[in-house]
């Protein structure tokens, strides 16, 4: 139950940092959601080998976080939180593929290891990213700025209904829960089949709801299409933004920067 | 001023369920009346707000608003001369912000984009929350939330505001300043609550229902004094017209 509770306090805390005033907070949204994605795609576009050159881009998102003035421990926990989904991904890949590519000193590195380390750091990175992105524009702001990129409206609806919902159903489900805890004792009580009828109860509350919010908007002149009045300005500062970065992304992603320095490096010492 | 009449004429309506809620309801409310709907639990009062506002097509009987029936057609018509404020605050605020969710009303209505801005901005000055504009719909306390349902209906500019439960769950200072702000409305008013002490302050008439069926519709003050009308209707008199516990007075004369 507390853990539900503070999900919520999270999701709330996520949503406090992207009202702050910044250079990056103040950055037309839609350029902020397409230099994201175009730093997805090259971060994904890398071969399961390369690692040296994948690191030049965290300039990315610590430039972003410095700049925007977010709190750096927040992210870590964050990722830490859903690296499982990572590691389990990629912990075969040392037994499957164990023929040795490199040595570092006499020690042998495998190539499954390897792929190991750049399916971790490219999960760092698209994850890092992304959250950046909500934290810095709000997650309703991206909702409005996918519809004005000609995303489809009816999933731009959704997102931005579970995401109002979000709150309503947590807290309703973190009552429930504590109603129920209220009244367990020993482990009593806490089976699944309770869980069960607990789940199916919260789909019913919010079936319900659904059909109250609906006559809601209909009392008020629904008719299939959501209107909203905000508007985004596309200034120069947010151009820049966008054809600077794309640029820097496509220099690392052609050339390998730490090799290139290693090796004016390794000139220069001898 | 033919349009802000409400006019329900015999209305039964039994749930799928077999659940019979309401059976033989008439009245007929006219211009800027305040008019309260009170009764226990499940005595067909939300079922009653439901019918006005055309979510429930009666089994039997009509209902009339202004100028017209309630017919499909005269449907969006309708809905934008009754203002309906839910019980949650939460249904009703559905969109990213304050602001969006005001506007969402106006918008529909196809008004430009100044006329929306500025009744958004009226709307929410006239509950005093215009401060709360960029925020988020759950960041709000609930008589912050309360205000902000209202002012959703206040910009479609309703003639008739109907308000189910318009005071729980609120804080005792929250409840009077909603009081003080349902006063200001000139629009017909249509109530239904549990809270007595309120309905007395708002509204000069009554309609005490009881297992589906009107059981008193007049004076609030007279209806009140009625012991066995609030008796048999599971209702109890408003407690400032109950004595003084210490002196046994009433704070209204009898």
């Amino acid at each position: 139950m507390a853990k539900i509770s503070s999900a919520l306090f999270d999701i709330g805390y996520i949503d406090t940092l992207s009202r702050q005033n910044s250079l990056i907070h103040g950055i037309d949204t839609r350029v902020k959601v397409l230099t994201t994605l175009v730093f997805l795609i090259t971060i994904v576009s890398f071969k399961t080998h390369e690692i040296s050159s994948l690191f030049p881009f965290f300039i990315y998102p610590v430039f972003l976080i410095i700049l925007a003035d977010l709190p750096f421990s927040y992210f870590v926990r964050k990722i830490i939180i859903v690296s499982p989904f990572a590691v389990l991904i990629g912990i075969l890949n040392p037994f499957i593929d164990q023929t040795i590519v490199l040595y570092i000193g006499k020690i042998g590195i495998s190539g499954g290891l390897i792929s190991f380390f750049n399916i971790l750091l490219r999960f760092i990175l698209t994850v890092l990213s992304a959250l950046i992105l909500v934290a810095t524009s709000g997650f309703n702001n991206i909702c409005i700025a996918l519809e004005k990129l000609y995303v489809p409206k009816m999933l731009v609806i959704q997102l931005l209904f579970i995401y109002r919902y979000l709150f309503v159903l947590i807290k309703e489900a973190s009552q429930m829960s504590k109603g129920r805890k209220l009244r367990t004792f020993n482990g009593k009580g806490m089976g699944i089949k309770v869980y069960a009828s607990l789940i199916g109860h919260l789909l019913l509350r919010a079936l319900n709801r659904a059909q109250r919010i609906h006559m809601a908007m209909l009392s008020r002149g629904f008719d299939g299409e959501i209107r909203t009045a905000s508007n985004m300005k596309f200034d120069k500062k947010s151009f820049l933004f966008f054809i600077l970065w794309s640029i820097v992304f496509l220099i690392m992603r052609i050339y390998n920067l730490p090799q290139i320095v290693g090796y004016f490096v390794v000139i220069i010492l001898k | 001023m033919s349009h802000h009449i409400i006019e329900v004429n015999d209305l039964h309506y039994t749930y799928p369920d077999g659940t019979s809620a309401l059976s033989g309801i008439s009245f007929r409310i006219t211009h800027g009346e305040s008019v309260a709907i009170v009764g226990a639990n499940a005595a067909g009062k939300s079922t009653l707000l439901l019918h006005l506002n055309g979510f429930i097509t009666p089994n039997i009987g009509k209902i009339r608003i202004g100028d017209f029936s309630l017919t499909k057609k005269t449907l969006p018509m309708i809905r934008r001369t009754l203002g309906m404020v839910f019980q949650d605050p939460d249904d009703q605020l559905f969109m990213p912000t304050i602001y969006d969710d005001v506007a969402f009303g106006p918008i529909n209505l196809g008004l430009s984009k100044e006329d929306v801005h500025n009744k958004v901005l009226d709307a929410l000055s006239s509950v005093g929350i215009l401060h709360l504009k960029d925020r988020p719909p759950y960041r709000l306390s609930g008589g912050e939330r309360r205000a902000a349902a209202i002012a959703t209906v206040i910009a479609m500019s309703p003639d008739i505001l109907v308000m189910d439960e318009p005071t729980s769950n609120l804080d005792p200072k929250s409840r009077r300043n909603l009081i003080e702000l349902l006063k200001t409305f000139k629009h017909t008013k249509i109530i239904a609550t549990h809270d007595l002490d309120m309905a007395v302050d708002l509204c000069e008439r009554v309609i005490v229902m009881h297992n589906g069926k009107i059981v008193a519709d007049g004076s609030i003050m007279e209806i009140f004094q009625n012991d066995s009308i609030l008796f048999s209707s599971h209702l109890e008199k408003p407690l400032r017209m109950q004595g003084c516990p210490k002196c046994q007075n009433s704070f209204i004369e009898k």
